[in-house]
C-alpha cells in the first residue's frame, strides 16, 4: 500500500498513520516538516508553498514507489501542504511503517530525502516587518 | 494527429511550456505556446524561449525540466503536445 497527496489544509498525521495500520507492521515512523522561525532565518510569519501539483502527486507516487522497491515490507504515505504555512505548522508529514523498526527508519528517511531533492514546490518567506523573498532549498 | 488529436503541421511540432514560482514572475507570464522543430530537444526549447518570449533571457542557460510532470535532461526529445515545464531551484519540505 501506498498513498501520496498535496493538500491546501492543516496536515493530519494521525489520518497518514491510521491509513496505514496493520497488526503485521511492528514498526511505524513518522516525520514531521514544519516551518521554521531560527536564529538563522529571521522573523518569519508564515511560508507560502506553490507547486506544479499535478507533478508533485506524480513524482510523490514515484517516490514512495522508489522506496518500496528497496523495502519490500514497508509502506509509507506521504503528504506536502500548499499555500500559506504559518510558523510551527508541518508542511510536509511522511508516515513508513514495516514489521521491525530499521526498515521503517530508512524508508522514512528516503522519502523525506527524496522528497527535499525531487518535488517541484517552492516557498516564499514572509517576514514580520511585511517583506519577503523566495527561499531556496 | 497528435496524442491529443491535434493536427501535427509538417517539420515542426508544438508544446506548451509552464513557468512557476520565481520565473513566472521574471517572465510576467506563466506558460505560453511554442513551435519548435520535430526533434527538437529540451535544449532547444530553452534557448528558443529565452530567445523569443519577452523577458525570456532572465531564465538562466540550463534550468531544470520536466516534460510531462517527469524530470528530463537537456538532451530529452520533444513531442508535439508535450508540456515543458521550467522549474526553479525546488524547495520542497
Amino acid at each position: 500500500m501506498m498513498s501520496a497527496a498535496i493538500t491546501r489544509n492543516p496536515i493530519d498525521v494521525a489520518t497518514l498513520i491510521t491509513q496505514l495500520a496493520d497488526p503485521r507492521l511492528g514498526g511505524t515512523v513518522a516525520f514531521l516538516g514544519s516551518v521554521r522561525r531560527g536564529p538563522e532565518d529571521g522573523a518569519v510569519t508564515v511560508i507560502e508553498y506553490s507547486a506544479y501539483e499535478d507533478m508533485v502527486v506524480a513524482e510523490l507516487e514515484r517516490i514512495v514507489r522508489d522506496a518500496r522497491a528497496q523495502w519490500p515490507d514497508a509502506v509509507c504515505a506521504a503528504q506536502h501542504r500548499v499555500g500559506s504555512v504559518p510558523a510551527g505548522e508541518p508542511s510536509i508529514a511522511v508516515v513508513a511503517a514495516a514489521p521491525h523498526r530499521g526498515a521503517a527508519f530508512e524508508a522514512c528517511r528516503f522519502v523525506v530525502d527524496e522528497a527535499k531533492r525531487r518535488l517541484p514546490v517552492w516557498k516564499r518567506e514572509r517576514f514580520e516587518d511585511g517583506t519577503s523573498q523566495w527561499r531556496e532549498g | 494527429m497528435n496524442k491529443h488529436g491535434q493536427a501535427v503541421s509538417n517539420g515542426t511540432i508544438s508544446i506548451r511550456c509552464r513557468f512557476f514560482a520565481r520565473f513566472a514572475e521574471l517572465l510576467g507570464r506563466d506558460g505560453c505556446e511554442l513551435t519548435v522543430p520535430a526533434g527538437a530537444t529540451v535544449s532547444d526549447a530553452v534557448q528558443l524561449v529565452r530567445q523569443a518570449v519577452e523577458h525570456g533571457d532572465r531564465l538562466p542557460d540550463t534550468p531544470l525540466t520536466a516534460v510531462n510532470c517527469e524530470h528530463v535532461h537537456a538532451d530529452h526529445r520533444l513531442a508535439d503536445g508535450d508540456e515543458l515545464a521550467f522549474l526553479p531551484p525546488l524547495a520542497g519540505g
